[in-house]
Protein backbone atom coordinates (compact mmCIF):
# COMPACT_ATOMS: atom_id res chain seq x y z
CA UNK A 1 0.00 0.00 0.00
CA UNK A 2 3.00 2.42 1.20
CA UNK A 3 4.88 1.54 -2.03
CA UNK A 4 1.43 2.84 -4.54
CA UNK A 5 1.09 5.94 -2.23
CA UNK A 6 5.06 6.32 -2.95
CA UNK A 7 4.74 5.82 -6.76
CA UNK A 8 1.86 8.18 -6.96
CA UNK A 9 3.96 10.73 -4.99
CA UNK A 10 7.14 10.21 -7.44
CA UNK A 11 4.87 10.29 -10.45
CA UNK A 12 3.03 13.58 -9.27
CA UNK A 13 6.40 15.54 -8.64
CA UNK A 14 7.85 14.43 -12.10
CA UNK A 15 4.69 15.99 -13.79
CA UNK A 16 4.89 18.62 -11.10
CA UNK A 17 8.46 19.59 -12.39
CA UNK A 18 7.80 19.16 -16.06
CA UNK A 19 4.66 21.37 -16.16
CA UNK A 20 6.17 24.48 -16.57
CA UNK A 21 7.93 23.15 -19.66
CA UNK A 22 4.70 21.60 -20.73
CA UNK A 23 2.96 24.83 -20.21
CA UNK A 24 5.11 26.92 -22.45
CA UNK A 25 4.95 24.41 -25.36
CA UNK A 26 1.57 24.92 -25.45
CA UNK A 27 1.12 28.19 -25.08
CA UNK A 28 3.79 28.55 -27.96
CA UNK A 29 1.64 26.94 -30.10
CA UNK A 30 -1.89 29.41 -28.98
CA UNK A 31 -2.32 32.62 -29.50
CA UNK A 32 -1.95 34.71 -26.37
CA UNK A 33 -5.45 34.65 -25.11
CA UNK A 34 -6.81 31.35 -25.74
CA UNK A 35 -2.88 30.54 -23.69
CA UNK A 36 -3.93 32.26 -20.81
CA UNK A 37 -7.70 31.24 -20.36
CA UNK A 38 -6.59 27.67 -20.64
CA UNK A 39 -9.03 27.10 -23.87
CA UNK A 40 -7.77 23.80 -24.78
CA UNK A 41 -9.45 23.27 -27.60
CA UNK A 42 -8.41 26.16 -29.47
CA UNK A 43 -6.95 25.98 -32.86
CA UNK A 44 -3.47 25.61 -33.02
CA UNK A 45 -1.03 28.27 -34.60
CA UNK A 46 2.53 28.74 -35.57
CA UNK A 47 2.19 32.58 -35.45
CA UNK A 48 3.90 32.78 -32.30
CA UNK A 49 7.14 31.42 -33.84
CA UNK A 50 7.13 33.76 -36.93
CA UNK A 51 6.80 36.52 -34.59
CA UNK A 52 9.31 35.44 -32.75
CA UNK A 53 11.82 34.48 -35.39
CA UNK A 54 11.03 37.91 -36.78
CA UNK A 55 11.73 40.15 -34.00
CA UNK A 56 15.73 38.99 -32.91
CA UNK A 57 18.77 37.39 -35.15
CA UNK A 58 18.14 33.64 -33.41
CA UNK A 59 20.26 32.36 -36.80
CA UNK A 60 23.35 34.46 -35.47
CA UNK A 61 22.74 34.22 -32.24
CA UNK A 62 22.37 30.27 -32.70
CA UNK A 63 25.92 30.66 -34.77
CA UNK A 64 27.80 32.44 -32.09
CA UNK A 65 26.46 29.98 -29.13
CA UNK A 66 27.55 27.24 -31.31
CA UNK A 67 30.96 28.69 -32.37
CA UNK A 68 31.20 29.90 -28.44
CA UNK A 69 31.23 26.42 -27.16
CA UNK A 70 33.30 24.65 -30.03
CA UNK A 71 35.66 27.56 -29.11
CA UNK A 72 35.30 27.19 -25.20
CA UNK A 73 35.73 23.07 -25.78
CA UNK A 74 38.81 22.95 -28.14
CA UNK A 75 40.23 25.36 -25.33
CA UNK A 76 39.60 23.01 -22.73
CA UNK A 77 40.46 20.04 -23.90
CA UNK A 78 44.24 21.41 -25.04
CA UNK A 79 44.77 22.85 -21.71
CA UNK A 80 43.28 20.42 -19.36
CA UNK A 81 44.56 17.51 -21.25
CA UNK A 82 48.11 19.16 -20.80
CA UNK A 83 47.91 19.77 -17.58
CA UNK A 84 46.25 16.92 -16.02
CA UNK A 85 48.94 14.85 -17.98
CA UNK A 86 51.91 16.31 -15.91
CA UNK A 87 49.78 16.35 -12.54
CA UNK A 88 49.10 12.64 -12.99
CA UNK A 89 52.27 11.40 -14.84
CA UNK A 90 55.00 13.59 -15.01
CA UNK A 91 57.07 13.84 -11.66
CA UNK A 92 58.47 17.02 -10.74
CA UNK A 93 59.57 19.32 -7.74
CA UNK A 94 56.50 21.67 -6.81
CA UNK A 95 54.20 20.14 -8.44
CA UNK A 96 51.85 19.30 -5.94
CA UNK A 97 51.88 22.68 -4.21
CA UNK A 98 50.73 23.85 -7.73
CA UNK A 99 47.78 21.40 -7.96
CA UNK A 100 46.26 22.86 -4.79
CA UNK A 101 46.74 26.51 -6.57
CA UNK A 102 45.03 25.04 -9.43
CA UNK A 103 42.23 23.64 -7.52
CA UNK A 104 41.56 27.00 -5.38
CA UNK A 105 39.70 27.93 -8.70
CA UNK A 106 37.27 25.50 -8.00
CA UNK A 107 36.34 28.21 -5.29
CA UNK A 108 37.14 31.28 -7.57
CA UNK A 109 34.42 31.05 -9.74
CA UNK A 110 34.82 33.46 -12.89
CA UNK A 111 31.40 34.81 -12.02
CA UNK A 112 32.54 36.26 -8.75
CA UNK A 113 35.54 37.91 -10.55
CA UNK A 114 33.47 39.66 -13.36
CA UNK A 115 34.49 43.37 -12.38
CA UNK A 116 37.95 42.65 -12.55
CA UNK A 117 37.92 40.10 -15.59
CA UNK A 118 36.12 42.40 -17.72
CA UNK A 119 38.90 44.89 -16.93
CA UNK A 120 41.04 42.05 -18.20
CA UNK A 121 39.07 41.36 -20.96
CA UNK A 122 39.59 45.27 -21.98
CA UNK A 123 42.93 45.19 -21.84
CA UNK A 124 43.69 42.52 -23.97
CA UNK A 125 41.07 44.18 -26.77
CA UNK A 126 38.75 41.14 -25.83
CA UNK A 127 35.59 42.89 -25.06
CA UNK A 128 32.84 41.64 -27.72
CA UNK A 129 34.33 38.98 -29.14
CA UNK A 130 34.08 35.35 -29.06
CA UNK A 131 37.25 34.68 -27.26
CA UNK A 132 36.66 36.92 -24.24
CA UNK A 133 33.31 35.23 -23.40
CA UNK A 134 35.24 32.09 -23.58
CA UNK A 135 38.93 32.87 -22.35
CA UNK A 136 38.15 32.92 -18.36
CA UNK A 137 36.58 29.14 -18.51
CA UNK A 138 39.14 27.23 -20.84
CA UNK A 139 41.94 26.79 -17.85
CA UNK A 140 38.94 25.29 -16.02
CA UNK A 141 40.40 23.75 -12.99
CA UNK A 142 37.36 21.04 -12.77
CA UNK A 143 38.83 19.54 -16.24
CA UNK A 144 42.51 19.63 -15.23
CA UNK A 145 41.27 17.65 -11.81
CA UNK A 146 38.68 15.12 -14.14
CA UNK A 147 41.83 14.04 -16.55
CA UNK A 148 44.23 14.31 -13.90
CA UNK A 149 41.92 11.38 -11.96
CA UNK A 150 41.33 9.80 -15.47
CA UNK A 151 45.29 9.98 -16.96
CA UNK A 152 46.08 8.43 -13.68
CA UNK A 153 44.25 5.32 -13.70
CA UNK A 154 45.91 4.15 -16.79
CA UNK A 155 48.22 1.55 -16.58
CA UNK A 156 51.82 2.10 -16.31
CA UNK A 157 53.22 -0.68 -18.91
CA UNK A 158 51.59 1.28 -21.53
CA UNK A 159 53.49 4.25 -20.98
CA UNK A 160 56.55 2.37 -20.96
CA UNK A 161 55.72 0.08 -23.87
CA UNK A 162 55.16 3.33 -25.59
CA UNK A 163 58.39 4.79 -24.44
CA UNK A 164 60.63 1.94 -25.22
CA UNK A 165 59.50 1.82 -28.90
CA UNK A 166 60.61 5.55 -28.89
CA UNK A 167 57.21 7.56 -28.48
CA UNK A 168 58.53 11.10 -26.57
CA UNK A 169 56.32 12.50 -23.56
CA UNK A 170 54.04 14.18 -26.05
CA UNK A 171 53.82 10.86 -28.20
CA UNK A 172 52.93 8.63 -25.69
CA UNK A 173 50.27 11.42 -24.20
CA UNK A 174 48.84 11.29 -27.76
CA UNK A 175 48.96 7.53 -28.77
CA UNK A 176 47.98 6.38 -25.04
CA UNK A 177 46.31 8.55 -22.58
CA UNK A 178 44.35 10.25 -25.25
CA UNK A 179 42.84 7.21 -26.39
CA UNK A 180 42.09 5.49 -23.17
CA UNK A 181 40.65 8.26 -21.98
CA UNK A 182 37.86 9.18 -24.39
CA UNK A 183 34.77 8.54 -22.09
CA UNK A 184 35.83 10.41 -19.89
CA UNK A 185 36.26 13.24 -22.90
CA UNK A 186 32.73 12.87 -23.82
CA UNK A 187 31.29 12.96 -20.13
CA UNK A 188 33.49 16.63 -19.83
CA UNK A 189 32.04 17.79 -23.47
CA UNK A 190 28.60 16.91 -22.64
CA UNK A 191 28.97 18.61 -19.30
CA UNK A 192 30.81 21.77 -20.77
CA UNK A 193 28.18 21.86 -23.55
CA UNK A 194 25.40 22.37 -21.52
CA UNK A 195 26.99 24.80 -19.11
CA UNK A 196 28.07 27.08 -21.57
CA UNK A 197 25.38 27.19 -24.42
CA UNK A 198 23.81 27.94 -20.88
CA UNK A 199 25.74 30.69 -19.45
CA UNK A 200 24.42 34.30 -19.59
CA UNK A 201 26.28 36.78 -16.98
CA UNK A 202 29.92 37.06 -18.04
CA UNK A 203 28.29 36.91 -21.98
CA UNK A 204 25.78 39.29 -21.07
CA UNK A 205 28.73 41.84 -19.69
CA UNK A 206 31.47 41.30 -22.17
CA UNK A 207 28.97 41.67 -25.57
CA UNK A 208 27.78 44.22 -27.00
CA UNK A 209 26.64 43.75 -30.48
CA UNK A 210 24.30 41.38 -32.03
CA UNK A 211 27.58 39.86 -33.70
CA UNK A 212 28.86 38.03 -30.66
CA UNK A 213 25.91 37.92 -28.35
CA UNK A 214 24.94 34.15 -27.59
CA UNK A 215 21.56 33.02 -27.51
CA UNK A 216 20.90 33.34 -23.96
CA UNK A 217 21.85 37.33 -24.19
CA UNK A 218 19.80 37.34 -27.05
CA UNK A 219 16.88 35.97 -25.39
CA UNK A 220 17.20 37.97 -22.19
CA UNK A 221 16.77 41.29 -24.86
CA UNK A 222 13.91 39.71 -26.63
CA UNK A 223 11.74 38.98 -23.28
CA UNK A 224 12.54 42.02 -21.99
CA UNK A 225 9.25 43.99 -20.82
CA UNK A 226 10.46 46.86 -22.86
CA UNK A 227 9.96 44.96 -26.27
CA UNK A 228 6.47 44.44 -26.00
CA UNK A 229 6.22 40.76 -26.44
CA UNK A 230 3.37 38.73 -25.39
CA UNK A 231 4.24 35.40 -22.99
CA UNK A 232 2.97 33.53 -25.96
CA UNK A 233 5.95 34.97 -27.91
CA UNK A 234 8.46 34.64 -25.16
CA UNK A 235 7.08 30.94 -25.01
CA UNK A 236 8.11 30.20 -28.26
CA UNK A 237 11.05 31.73 -28.54
CA UNK A 238 12.11 30.49 -25.12
CA UNK A 239 10.79 27.07 -26.83
CA UNK A 240 12.62 27.44 -29.72
CA UNK A 241 15.54 28.42 -28.12
CA UNK A 242 16.18 25.29 -25.66
CA UNK A 243 14.86 22.94 -28.54
CA UNK A 244 18.49 21.74 -29.79
CA UNK A 245 19.74 20.76 -26.41
CA UNK A 246 16.56 19.34 -25.45
CA UNK A 247 16.04 16.93 -28.22
CA UNK A 248 19.78 16.42 -27.88
CA UNK A 249 19.33 15.49 -24.15
CA UNK A 250 16.16 13.46 -25.03
CA UNK A 251 18.08 11.52 -27.60
CA UNK A 252 20.89 10.92 -25.22
CA UNK A 253 19.49 10.65 -21.99
CA UNK A 254 21.45 8.01 -20.75
CA UNK A 255 25.03 9.52 -22.34
CA UNK A 256 24.01 12.59 -20.65
CA UNK A 257 23.30 11.20 -17.42
CA UNK A 258 26.15 8.84 -17.21
CA UNK A 259 28.55 12.08 -18.31
CA UNK A 260 27.19 14.08 -15.31
CA UNK A 261 27.36 11.28 -13.06
CA UNK A 262 31.51 10.47 -14.74
CA UNK A 263 32.37 14.05 -13.76
CA UNK A 264 30.82 14.58 -10.14
CA UNK A 265 31.93 11.28 -9.01
CA UNK A 266 35.64 12.10 -10.10
CA UNK B 1 75.26 6.90 -13.29
CA UNK B 2 73.81 9.45 -11.00
CA UNK B 3 74.60 12.20 -13.66
CA UNK B 4 72.28 10.23 -15.94
CA UNK B 5 69.43 10.48 -13.22
CA UNK B 6 69.78 13.80 -12.62
CA UNK B 7 69.89 15.00 -15.80
CA UNK B 8 66.84 12.84 -16.66
CA UNK B 9 64.71 14.53 -13.41
CA UNK B 10 65.38 17.94 -14.95
CA UNK B 11 64.49 16.79 -18.18
CA UNK B 12 61.35 16.14 -16.76
CA UNK B 13 60.68 19.10 -14.74
CA UNK B 14 61.11 21.02 -17.84
CA UNK B 15 58.08 18.89 -18.97
CA UNK B 16 56.21 19.14 -16.56
CA UNK B 17 56.40 22.81 -16.44
CA UNK B 18 56.24 23.16 -20.42
CA UNK B 19 52.79 20.85 -20.26
CA UNK B 20 51.60 23.24 -17.17
CA UNK B 21 52.65 26.46 -18.55
CA UNK B 22 49.61 27.39 -21.06
CA UNK B 23 47.04 26.45 -17.92
CA UNK B 24 49.23 28.34 -15.65
CA UNK B 25 48.97 31.21 -17.83
CA UNK B 26 45.56 31.75 -18.32
CA UNK B 27 44.92 30.70 -14.41
CA UNK B 28 46.71 33.99 -13.89
CA UNK B 29 45.23 36.16 -16.44
CA UNK B 30 41.84 35.12 -15.73
CA UNK B 31 41.53 34.09 -11.70
CA UNK B 32 44.66 34.91 -10.05
CA UNK B 33 45.37 38.63 -11.52
CA UNK B 34 42.24 39.22 -11.27
CA UNK B 35 41.52 38.18 -7.29
CA UNK B 36 44.57 40.25 -6.49
CA UNK B 37 43.55 43.12 -8.25
CA UNK B 38 40.01 43.13 -6.72
CA UNK B 39 41.80 43.66 -3.11
CA UNK B 40 43.87 46.26 -4.81
CA UNK B 41 40.85 48.50 -6.60
CA UNK B 42 39.02 48.07 -3.14
CA UNK B 43 41.26 50.22 -1.26
CA UNK B 44 41.14 53.12 -3.93
CA UNK B 45 39.06 55.78 -4.40
CA UNK B 46 37.03 56.08 -7.35
CA UNK B 47 38.61 58.18 -10.16
CA UNK B 48 36.35 60.48 -11.89
CA UNK B 49 37.93 63.00 -14.71
CA UNK B 50 38.60 65.87 -12.47
CA UNK B 51 39.92 63.88 -9.17
CA UNK B 52 41.76 60.88 -9.70
CA UNK B 53 41.61 57.89 -7.86
CA UNK B 54 43.98 57.76 -4.90
CA UNK B 55 44.95 55.24 -2.05
CA UNK B 56 42.22 55.42 0.85
CA UNK B 57 42.59 52.06 2.46
CA UNK B 58 39.50 50.78 3.98
CA UNK B 59 37.78 53.80 3.33
CA UNK B 60 35.50 51.32 0.64
CA UNK B 61 34.46 49.08 3.17
CA UNK B 62 33.57 51.45 5.74
CA UNK B 63 31.09 52.81 2.92
CA UNK B 64 29.75 48.93 2.29
CA UNK B 65 29.52 48.37 5.96
CA UNK B 66 27.36 51.78 6.08
CA UNK B 67 25.64 50.94 3.29
CA UNK B 68 21.62 49.32 4.66
CA UNK B 69 21.75 48.20 0.75
CA UNK B 70 24.52 45.89 1.34
CA UNK B 71 23.23 44.58 4.26
CA UNK B 72 19.45 43.82 2.59
CA UNK B 73 21.46 41.71 0.09
CA UNK B 74 23.87 39.68 2.46
CA UNK B 75 20.46 39.10 3.95
CA UNK B 76 18.39 38.03 1.28
CA UNK B 77 21.31 36.22 0.23
CA UNK B 78 21.36 34.55 3.67
CA UNK B 79 17.92 33.40 3.10
CA UNK B 80 18.10 32.54 -0.33
CA UNK B 81 21.01 29.89 0.31
CA UNK B 82 18.90 28.70 3.89
CA UNK B 83 15.84 28.12 1.42
CA UNK B 84 17.10 26.58 -1.45
CA UNK B 85 19.84 24.67 0.49
CA UNK B 86 18.01 22.37 2.51
CA UNK B 87 14.54 22.03 0.17
CA UNK B 88 16.44 21.03 -3.25
CA UNK B 89 18.77 19.05 -1.25
CA UNK B 90 16.31 17.04 0.20
CA UNK B 91 14.15 16.69 -2.54
CA UNK B 92 17.20 15.61 -4.67
CA UNK B 93 17.20 12.79 -1.74
CA UNK B 94 13.72 12.00 -2.79
CA UNK B 95 13.97 12.11 -5.98
CA UNK B 96 16.85 9.70 -6.07
CA UNK B 97 15.70 7.50 -3.85
CA UNK B 98 12.47 7.06 -5.92
CA UNK B 99 14.58 7.19 -9.36
CA UNK B 100 16.71 4.35 -8.00
CA UNK B 101 13.96 2.05 -6.60
CA UNK B 102 11.28 -0.23 -8.72
CA UNK B 103 8.46 2.30 -9.13
CA UNK B 104 6.11 2.16 -12.38
CA UNK B 105 7.26 4.84 -15.14
CA UNK B 106 10.53 5.06 -13.56
CA UNK B 107 12.23 6.42 -17.04
CA UNK B 108 9.80 9.12 -17.62
CA UNK B 109 10.42 10.38 -13.45
CA UNK B 110 13.99 10.83 -14.28
CA UNK B 111 14.09 12.15 -16.80
CA UNK B 112 10.90 14.76 -15.93
CA UNK B 113 13.14 15.18 -12.09
CA UNK B 114 16.27 15.93 -14.61
CA UNK B 115 15.41 17.93 -17.73
CA UNK B 116 15.28 21.60 -16.05
CA UNK B 117 19.01 21.09 -15.43
CA UNK B 118 19.96 21.01 -18.80
CA UNK B 119 17.68 24.20 -19.56
CA UNK B 120 19.80 27.56 -19.49
CA UNK B 121 18.69 29.36 -16.31
CA UNK B 122 17.55 32.30 -18.53
CA UNK B 123 14.77 29.92 -20.49
CA UNK B 124 14.06 28.54 -16.75
CA UNK B 125 12.67 31.91 -15.84
CA UNK B 126 10.69 32.37 -18.94
CA UNK B 127 9.20 29.15 -18.15
CA UNK B 128 8.55 30.35 -14.58
CA UNK B 129 7.25 33.80 -15.82
CA UNK B 130 4.42 32.44 -17.03
CA UNK B 131 3.05 31.10 -13.81
CA UNK B 132 3.72 34.18 -11.50
CA UNK B 133 2.22 36.96 -13.70
CA UNK B 134 -0.02 38.66 -11.71
CA UNK B 135 -3.40 38.72 -14.48
CA UNK B 136 -3.50 35.61 -15.72
CA UNK B 137 -0.77 33.60 -13.92
CA UNK B 138 -0.81 29.84 -13.81
CA UNK B 139 -0.37 30.26 -9.85
CA UNK B 140 -3.48 32.74 -9.58
CA UNK B 141 -5.79 30.91 -11.68
CA UNK B 142 -5.85 27.70 -9.90
CA UNK B 143 -5.59 30.15 -6.53
CA UNK B 144 -8.74 31.76 -8.49
CA UNK B 145 -10.30 28.06 -8.62
CA UNK B 146 -10.17 27.54 -4.97
CA UNK B 147 -11.39 31.05 -4.47
CA UNK B 148 -7.94 32.80 -3.10
CA UNK B 149 -7.51 36.54 -4.50
CA UNK B 150 -4.58 36.56 -6.83
CA UNK B 151 -1.17 37.77 -6.11
CA UNK B 152 1.42 39.43 -7.79
CA UNK B 153 4.03 37.05 -7.13
CA UNK B 154 6.80 39.23 -8.22
CA UNK B 155 5.72 42.30 -7.72
CA UNK B 156 5.39 42.31 -3.80
CA UNK B 157 8.47 42.00 -1.27
CA UNK B 158 7.06 39.17 0.52
CA UNK B 159 6.95 37.00 -2.00
CA UNK B 160 9.35 38.18 -4.43
CA UNK B 161 12.29 36.39 -3.16
CA UNK B 162 10.37 32.71 -2.97
CA UNK B 163 9.70 32.76 -6.38
CA UNK B 164 13.03 33.49 -7.10
CA UNK B 165 13.96 30.52 -4.64
CA UNK B 166 11.00 28.08 -6.16
CA UNK B 167 12.77 28.41 -9.89
CA UNK B 168 16.25 28.02 -8.39
CA UNK B 169 14.95 24.93 -6.82
CA UNK B 170 13.32 23.99 -9.86
CA UNK B 171 16.87 24.39 -11.48
CA UNK B 172 18.98 22.72 -8.98
CA UNK B 173 17.45 19.59 -7.31
CA UNK B 174 17.07 16.90 -10.50
CA UNK B 175 21.36 17.93 -10.72
CA UNK B 176 21.68 17.02 -7.40
CA UNK B 177 19.78 13.88 -7.52
CA UNK B 178 22.39 12.92 -9.77
CA UNK B 179 24.75 12.36 -7.49
CA UNK B 180 22.81 11.00 -4.80
CA UNK B 181 21.75 8.16 -7.67
CA UNK B 182 25.42 7.70 -8.41
CA UNK B 183 25.93 7.06 -4.34
CA UNK B 184 23.13 4.61 -3.90
CA UNK B 185 24.43 2.57 -7.17
CA UNK B 186 27.36 1.75 -5.03
CA UNK B 187 25.93 0.66 -2.23
CA UNK B 188 26.37 -3.30 -2.01
CA UNK B 189 23.17 -5.17 -2.61
CA UNK B 190 24.15 -7.40 0.11
CA UNK B 191 23.16 -4.82 2.97
CA UNK B 192 19.80 -5.11 1.65
CA UNK B 193 19.42 -8.41 1.77
CA UNK B 194 21.06 -8.58 5.22
CA UNK B 195 18.46 -6.09 6.12
CA UNK B 196 15.64 -8.11 4.86
CA UNK B 197 17.05 -11.16 6.53
CA UNK B 198 16.65 -9.53 10.13
CA UNK B 199 13.83 -8.20 9.34
CA UNK B 200 14.09 -4.48 9.17
CA UNK B 201 11.85 -2.38 7.05
CA UNK B 202 12.44 -0.34 4.18
CA UNK B 203 12.03 2.66 6.24
CA UNK B 204 14.77 1.79 9.44
CA UNK B 205 16.87 0.07 6.05
CA UNK B 206 16.64 4.06 3.80
CA UNK B 207 17.06 5.67 7.81
CA UNK B 208 20.03 3.41 9.36
CA UNK B 209 21.88 2.65 6.41
CA UNK B 210 21.17 3.90 3.30
CA UNK B 211 21.61 8.17 4.46
CA UNK B 212 24.79 7.46 6.61
CA UNK B 213 26.00 5.82 3.43
CA UNK B 214 25.02 8.79 1.89
CA UNK B 215 26.76 11.30 4.11
CA UNK B 216 30.01 11.81 2.09
CA UNK B 217 27.54 12.93 -1.11
CA UNK B 218 25.65 15.08 1.02
CA UNK B 219 28.92 16.86 1.69
CA UNK B 220 30.01 17.33 -1.74
CA UNK B 221 26.38 18.69 -3.01
CA UNK B 222 26.59 21.23 -0.03
CA UNK B 223 29.46 22.25 -0.75
CA UNK B 224 28.07 23.06 -4.44
CA UNK B 225 24.70 24.24 -3.36
CA UNK B 226 26.85 26.96 -1.31
CA UNK B 227 28.29 27.75 -4.17
CA UNK B 228 25.51 27.86 -6.34
CA UNK B 229 23.51 30.30 -3.80
CA UNK B 230 26.43 32.56 -4.93
CA UNK B 231 26.71 32.04 -8.20
CA UNK B 232 22.86 31.70 -9.06
CA UNK B 233 21.22 35.10 -10.23
CA UNK B 234 20.69 34.64 -13.66
CA UNK B 235 16.88 34.46 -13.71
CA UNK B 236 16.96 38.06 -11.59
CA UNK B 237 17.44 39.78 -14.80
CA UNK B 238 14.50 37.84 -16.18
CA UNK B 239 11.81 37.66 -13.32
CA UNK B 240 12.18 40.51 -10.79
CA UNK B 241 15.56 42.57 -11.64
CA UNK B 242 16.28 42.45 -7.48
CA UNK B 243 12.78 44.70 -7.12
CA UNK B 244 10.43 45.57 -5.53
CA UNK B 245 12.70 47.84 -3.45
CA UNK B 246 15.59 45.32 -3.51
CA UNK B 247 13.22 42.53 -1.60
CA UNK B 248 14.88 40.07 -4.28
CA UNK B 249 18.38 41.55 -5.11
CA UNK B 250 21.24 38.64 -4.10
CA UNK B 251 24.71 40.26 -3.70
CA UNK B 252 26.14 38.90 -6.86
CA UNK B 253 23.96 41.15 -8.74
CA UNK B 254 24.16 43.63 -6.33
CA UNK B 255 28.26 43.90 -7.71
CA UNK B 256 27.08 43.30 -11.54
CA UNK B 257 24.58 46.81 -10.85
CA UNK B 258 27.50 48.75 -8.74
CA UNK B 259 30.34 48.09 -11.36
CA UNK B 260 28.16 47.88 -14.64
CA UNK B 261 25.38 50.08 -14.19
CA UNK B 262 26.67 52.81 -11.58
CA UNK B 263 30.37 52.35 -12.67
CA UNK B 264 31.72 52.59 -8.84
CA UNK B 265 34.67 50.20 -9.04
CA UNK B 266 35.72 50.20 -5.88
CA UNK B 267 32.32 49.35 -4.09
CA UNK B 268 31.59 46.51 -6.60
CA UNK B 269 35.60 45.32 -5.71
CA UNK B 270 35.15 45.48 -1.90
CA UNK B 271 32.08 43.22 -2.27
CA UNK B 272 34.11 40.95 -4.64
CA UNK B 273 36.58 40.90 -1.77
CA UNK B 274 34.22 39.60 0.62
CA UNK B 275 32.74 37.01 -1.26
CA UNK B 276 35.74 36.01 -2.23
CA UNK B 277 36.60 35.83 1.40
CA UNK B 278 33.94 33.97 1.94
CA UNK B 279 34.64 31.21 -0.52
CA UNK B 280 37.76 31.00 0.62
CA UNK B 281 36.66 29.70 3.80
CA UNK B 282 34.54 27.38 2.11
CA UNK B 283 37.40 26.23 0.65
CA UNK B 284 39.98 25.81 3.46
CA UNK B 285 36.67 23.87 5.49
CA UNK B 286 36.34 21.94 2.38
CA UNK B 287 40.18 20.82 1.91
CA UNK B 288 39.94 19.43 5.70
CA UNK B 289 37.50 17.56 5.64
CA UNK B 290 37.58 15.94 2.40
CA UNK B 291 41.71 15.53 2.95
CA UNK B 292 40.26 13.31 6.03
CA UNK B 293 39.04 10.94 3.49
CA UNK B 294 41.86 11.11 1.48
CA UNK B 295 39.58 11.51 -1.33
CA UNK B 296 42.33 12.76 -4.09
CA UNK B 297 44.68 9.69 -3.39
Amino acid sequence: MSRKIEAAMAIALAILWISPLLFAFWAAFHNVSDAVNFRLAAPLTLDNFRTAWDGAPWLRYFLNTFLLVTLILIGQFTLCTLAGFAFAQVDFKGRDTVFVLVLLQLFILPEVLIVENYRVAASLGLIDTLMGIGAPYMASAFGIFLMRQTFKSVPKDLDEAARIEGCTTLGVLWRVYVPAARPTYLAYALVSISTHWNNFLWPLIVTNSDTTRPLTVGLSLFGAPENGVDISIISAATIMMIAPLLIGFLIFQRQFVQAFLTAGVK
Amino acid sequence: MTDHFALQRQRRAINGWLLLAPSLVMLSVFALYPSVATVITSLWSRGTRRSPSEFIGLENYRYMFDDPGFWLVVKNNLFYAGVTIPISIGLALAMALWANSKLPARGFVRTAYFTPTVLPMIAAANLWLFFYTPSFGILNQIGAFFGADPVNWLGQPSTALWAICVVTIWKEAGFFMIFYLAALQTIPPDLKEAADIEGASRWTYTRRIVLPLLMPTTLFILVNALINSVKLIDHLFILTKGGPSDSSKLILYYIWEHAFAYFDRPTAAAMTAMVLAVLGVLAALQFIVFDKRAHYR
